[in-house]
């Protein structure tokens, strides 16, 4: 046990109040780039200006390359001609009065290293993510959890300020500097008027205006919190069909036929049903909804119809598999012209160019062949050289000139071709032996049924990557089906599937495999 | 030009006697030279002290107006060789550069230094890289000054004891003939306060007037018979007199209570972090007045045995607080006490850990563990009998990611790493050996490229065992600061004189960009002072290697990959060195983001380029981020059931640097990215022309949409 937290303790029954004690403590963590130095330039200028005698520190060398920087204030008052106070130069665990937290993972990280705790800390933090390398290049989800830190703070800190001070920010156009400053004067923390901090913000000079909008809205965020509802998730809205009426009136049987399914499954199945219907037409909508219906018929309402439902998400999945002519058909849209338009910010008196990145292999060119001179051109070594010889080099099209939008246009419109091709014969084929497989265990092992029909979610991205997915995918059934009786053989599975998903190489998947292979 | 521009506060220089400075340490030890008449400055830029470096560049104009010679030198040794001026005239002269790897690099010109002895004040200002921050590995500068005989200054950290040191410093040094070093850790570098200022002061001589009248003293040259002459004069004269300097003027400092059972001695770098854990113990107000009595060693080289024993007089227990390791300093003060025949019993490292930055907490932990022991009377109850119930706060360990730092957005060496990793997918992996510079950021994931870094300019000698070559060759990297700092003569005339088969990778930024952005010999940059625009490619046939390849746009993944092909597979004989050059974007942004704004407003065209991800063709598999780790390249959640995985999502903050197309291709991961340029002010030809586009595209997209069925909210 350490000193600071028996003095926590002994504070800890009376709440220590910064602006009594004699020196406040203020610690700022952010990311680098995020403006933490502005930040703590302000907070130094406000401090001087108002009576106080000021002091920071920062470790700046890697700031502005995108690791996590602590900056630390320290003031007391001071009169001219007064001895200067002893300020310490880094803050100290258990012994900072306000931290304040340019992220959600540095908020963690400043808990974590003490300097967040009940007896004094005012936390004032951005609730916004900005995810680190180890989170973003996992091939599943390796999203870090903001709820986890979220809770830890509650009970780490004497008062929580928690807001997308980001996204404020950026919607006043300025950037988190501001809001934070904002926030840090609405939470009355530090002894100043409001008037006092605004004109720190004027004395600094540089976008004074968009700092004083974002500013001055964190301020009425932090100054009077509302208690925050527990978000509502906001009812599905129901996709409804537009187009001609025949087609709607074919759409309105087939969501017709998945309203008649329980619950559970209907949720999944209606965008499942859009999705399929989007990538091929409503014939093949009906054959999912015929593909579902051959699932049902294995399960059973005791336990919820999970099998159905994860079945109705990654049939879906697998039917609408990523050929070419679902790519030029989605990059062709005049929807998703005028998202890119939005997303730009393209104003009038503006023109946009748009290129796109792509790079056929010989598998593709294949791919797009019947299935029968497709498999033999696939089979045949010197053929798929010389497919590669004419197609395989990067392309970038200029989707916003005629000749590329034309070709991809008209690419996009061969969906009458896809059923004859050999990737739909190919993948027709997986999906059915995927289907069988995992259906085959619905009687016997029910939740192993339900692991295999996930196992889906390993396959996914385009070329090399996806050809490693289909190998994970692969590895992970075959190692599942050496231990298919055994009791836990379900939660061997989902062990297998998560771990596939941890790495690109596949490291992990081959540990869970090797540990399988010891007793199996 | 450097990253961070100081003009504004360099008028902060110009201040006079009884004026006040309020700002960063750096700057205040600026303004100290000038005021104690400093001949010539000059250093090696490198955290924490590179801003010491950007403020005597900007402040060239007053340096020259007061007859003071600023020097950028090519590295730390030829920055300490500069003092060699103070060895026979009377000039004062002060360099700077990070310790301990600097000091490394300068020992050589140190050593020589300190045995001629100096008749000006000679001031090493070392920026010691320790503890959180650092970069680099955790020793101690300390050892340098006991080995070469210098003294070492360690100020209390705040402007008014920073400054005088810089004054004292060159006192001592003249007092005693002996090169002084005065060290600032990170802090104490950045920390922030005010101070009296005086008149700056023009040298007595300048380096121009010295020139006119040149000096020689073959006393001073180091050769037998006179270097055993200066070993005795150090022991004889010069140690003496600056035992006899420091004493006389107090430059160590007392504080507390004349009369108590214990004691601390600390280093003066230490004195903030000791009195706050003081405070927190209530031995102490927040002015600093202590109730246990302090020994603070503003000079912790050399020490003084009768100062020691004096402030030990009368106590039972001392507590050294020394950083890093090993303990010199306790050593030799354990020394003294037992030479003295002392009861005194010291303690420090034990109570204190060995190794490791003193923060708040070890301090703390570290004097309560001392008084408990050695004089409990003086705690609070509380502090001695501590109940044991606290809050449980959540271990958020497992949950919080790191976050180390990496290549900025749109930096140009990610695509050069990214060309590594794809050429590593064919050959298998290589034996890579790093350099110093922002390009070490590739050993983190996601690329996870070199195993090793030998020093600044060592990249390529790194490999030099490798030289005779193998199934696969050798890999070294080295960043264009790395080949002017030492690189070309180290490692490029050693691949060469070797016959080397090896390959080197020259990242070639325009800047010494890891340190601030710093010009170099082969900046592109105009830069009145310096002699710049020298290409690397040319140093390189100059010391006879032929096979060299210049890449204009290490963008180009696949152009990248296709170079370090062939340098990896050609039948050339010799060394095969790739120039990879494109400017920092840090630095780029900086330049061009004001003159395209600019451009914009006075209706110039301008071609805006940014990236995006489709993320309905996105699968969520996330290989573009394992070749990329671009801080705008991030992940988004679908608000979609049928999806399990994040999709990639390109951010505001994307500068457009073409990476992420150029992967995808290369690489042939996905057709997910699209680079949409917006064009600001466009011809009224081009206008007309992308009217006339859109509407047959407008028209192609209506046809295809009322023939099918669409959904609301559809992408």
């Amino acid at each position: 046990m350490t000193v600071q937290e028996t003095l926590g303790n002994r504070a800890g029954t009376h709440p220590v109040d910064p602006r009594l004690s004699g020196i406040i403590k203020l610690a700022i963590l952010a990311v680098g780039g995020q403006g933490g130095g502005v930040l703590t330039g302000w907070i130094e200028d406000l401090a001087r200006a108002n009576g106080y005698a000021a002091q920071a520190t920062s470790v700046a060398g890697v700031a502005q390359r995108t690791g996590a920087t602590v900056y630390y204030v320290e003031m007391a008052p001071h009169r001219a001609g007064e001895a200067v106070p002893v300020f310490s130069l880094m803050p100290a665990a258990g012994d900072v009065d306000i931290m304040v937290t340019a992220e959600m993972m540095e908020a963690g990280r400043a808990i974590l290293r003490g300097f967040v705790t009940p007896d004094r800390t005012v936390l004032i933090t951005s609730t916004h993510r900005a995810l680190a390398v180890s989170e973003k290049m996992v091939p599943g989800d390796g999203i870090a959890s903001s709820e986890e830190v979220l809770a830890a703070a509650e009970v780490a800190a004497r008062r929580v300020i928690a807001a997308d001070f980001d996204a404020l920010a950026v919607a006043k156009g300025s950037v988190i500097s501001a809001s934070l400053f904002g926030a840090l004067a609405g939470s009355g923390a530090l002894p100043f008027a409001r008037e006092a901090f605004e004109a720190a913000i004027r004395a600094g000079g540089k976008g004074v205006e968009g700092s004083l909008r974002a500013f001055a809205a964190a301020y009425e965020v932090a100054a009077n919190p509302v208690a925050e509802a527990p978000p509502v998730p906001a009812a599905k809205p129901v996709p409804k069909a537009q187009g001609p009426a025949r087609l709607v009136a074919e759409w309105d049987r087939l969501a017709a036929r998945v309203a008649a399914l329980p619950g559970p499954v209907a949720e999944m199945a209606l965008p499942g049903l859009r999705k399929v219907v989007e990538f091929q037409d409503l014939r093949y909508g009906a054959e999912y909804l015929d593909r579902l219906a051959g699932v049902m018929a294995r399960d059973v309402a005791a336990r919820g119809w999970t099998l159905s439902r994860e079945a109705a998400k990654y049939i879906a999945n697998a039917m609408a598999y990523d050929d070419i002519i679902r790519v030029a058909d989605l990059k062709t849209r005049a929807q998703r012209f005028d998202r890119i338009r939005r997303e730009m910010r393209v104003k009038d008196g503006t023109l946009m160019h748009l290129t796109e990145f792509f790079h056929p292999r010989a598998e593709e060119i294949a791919g797009m062949l019947p299935a029968r001179l497709g498999a033999r051109i696939a089979a045949d070594p010197a053929w798929m050289a010389r497919l590669d010889r004419w197609f395989n080099k990067g392309r970038r099209l200029r989707t916003d000139r005629l000749p590329a939008f034309l070709t991809l246009h008209l690419l996009g419109g061969m969906k009458g071709w896809r059923r004859r091709t050999l990737r739909h014969a190919q993948e027709q084929a997986h999906l059915d032996r995927w289907l069988e497989t995992a259906l085959a265990e619905a009687g016997r092992n029910y939740d192993l049924a339900v692991e295999l029909i996930r196992c889906r979610r390993l396959i996914k991205g385009y070329s090399d990557t996806h050809a490693r997915g289909h190998s994970k995918f692969d590895r992970v059934l075959a190692a599942t089906s050496r231990i298919a009786s055994r009791d836990d053989a379900a939660d061997w599975c989902r062990r297998l599937r998560e771990a596939a998903l941890k790495d690109e190489e596949g490291t992990a998947l081959e540990g869970a495999i090797r540990t399988i292979d010891s007793f199996a | 030009m450097a990253e961070r521009s100081f003009k504004a506060e360099v008028e902060h220089l110009r201040l006079g006697a009884g004026e006040t400075f309020t700002g960063e340490g750096i700057l205040a030890i600026t303004k100290a030279l000038l005021e104690n008449g400093v001949g010539y400055v000059g250093g090696y830029q490198g955290a924490p002290i590179s801003h010491l470096m950007d403020v005597l560049a900007d402040a060239e104009e007053l340096l020259s107006e007061l007859g003071i010679r600023f020097e950028a030198n090519a590295n730390e040794a030829a920055a300490a060789a500069m003092l060699a001026a103070s060895v026979h005239y009377p000039i004062r002269g002060a360099v700077t550069f990070k310790g301990s790897v600097g000091v490394n690099v300068a020992s050589d010109a140190l050593a020589n230094l300190a045995s001629s002895g100096v008749n000006g004040g000679a001031l090493i200002i070392v920026g010691e890289d320790y503890g959180e921050g650092s970069s680099i590995m955790q020793e101690r500068s300390h050892a340098f000054a006991m080995k070469s005989q210098f003294w070492l200054l360690d100020p209390r950290p705040n402007l008014p004891c920073i400054t005088k040191a810089v004054k004292d410093g060159f006192e001592l040094s003249e007092a005693s003939n002996t090169p002084v070093m005065l060290m600032v850790r990170i802090r104490s570098c950045h920390v922030t306060g005010s101070f009296q200022t005086r008149d700056n002061q023009r040298p007595k001589l300048t380096v121009r007037e010295a020139l006119s009248n040149p000096q020689s003293d073959f006393a001073r040259v180091v050769l037998p018979p006179m270097s055993y002459a200066h070993e005795q004069d150090k022991i004889r004269n010069r140690w003496p007199n600056a035992e006899k300097f420091i004493r006389e003027r107090g430059l160590n400092e007392v504080f507390g209570p004349k009369t108590a059972p214990v004691g601390l001695v600390l280093q003066g770098g230490m004195y903030n972090g000791v009195i706050r854990a003081l405070q927190r113990l209530g031995l102490a107000d927040i002015w600093g007045n202590s109730q246990v009595p302090l020994y603070v060693l503003n000079v912790t080289y050399p020490l003084l045995a009768s100062e020691f024993l004096d402030f030990c007089e009368g106590k039972d227990q001392v507590l050294v607080i020394e950083e890093g390791q090993p303990e010199f300093i306790e050593q030799q003060l354990t020394t003294f006490l037992y030479r003295a025949g002392s009861t005194v019993k010291l303690r420090g490292k034990g109570l204190l850990p060995m190794a490791g930055e003193y923060t708040g907490q070890v301090m703390l932990d570290g004097i309560t563990a001392f008084l408990k022991e050695a004089a409990p009377q003086m705690l609070p109850a509380l502090v001695r009998a501590p109940n044991e119930d606290k809050p449980q706060i959540p271990d958020l360990s497992k949950t919080v990611p790191i976050r180390p730092p990496g290549f900025c957005t749109g930096c140009p060496e990610r695509p050069i790493f990214a060309a590594m990793k794809l050429v590593q997918k064919e050959t298998g992996k290589l034996q890579i050996s790093a350099d110093i510079g922002c390009h070490l950021f590739a050993a983190l994931p996601p690329f996870e490229i070199g195993g090793a870094t030998m020093g600044y300019g060592l990249g390529p000698a790194a490999n030099a065992a490798f030289d005779g070559g193998g199934e696969r060759r050798p890999v070294s990297i080295i960043g264009d600061g790395g080949f002017w700092h030492n690189g070309l003569s180290s490692s490029f005339t050693n691949m060469a004189f070797n016959k080397s088969d090896g390959v080197a990778v020259i990242v070639d930024n325009y800047y010494s960009a890891a340190t601030g952005g710093q010009d170099i010999m082969s900046s592109r940059a105009d830069n009145p002072t310096k002699a710049t625009k020298h290409p690397i490619t040319k140093a390189l046939k100059g010391i006879g290697i032929d096979w060299v390849r210049q890449v204009d746009r290490t963008y180009d993944v696949g152009r990248m990959r296709d170079v370090l092909r062939e340098a990896l597979t050609t039948d050339a004989p010799g060394p095969k060195v790739i120039v990879a050059s494109s400017e920092c974007m840090l630095n780029r942004q900086r330049r061009e983001k004001p003159l395209t704004q600019k451009a914009i407003k006075d209706g110039r065209r301008v071609e805006a380029p940014r990236f995006g991800v489709d993320e309905d063709v996105c699968t969520g598999d996330h290989a573009c981020i394992r070749l990329s780790g671009c801080p705008s390249l991030s992940l988004k959640k679908l608000d979609d059931p049928l999806r399990d995985d994040p999709v990639a999502s390109i951010d505001q903050s994307c500068v457009g640097c073409g990476n992420c197309g150029e992967v995808a291709d290369a690489a042939v991961l996905c057709p997910s990215f699209y680079r949409a340029d917006v064009v600001h002010n466009p011809a009224p030809a081009e206008v007309k022309r992308a009217r006339l586009r859109d509407r047959v595209i407008g028209w192609l997209q209506s046809r295809r949409a009322a023939r099918r069925l669409t959904f609301e909210g559809a992408a």
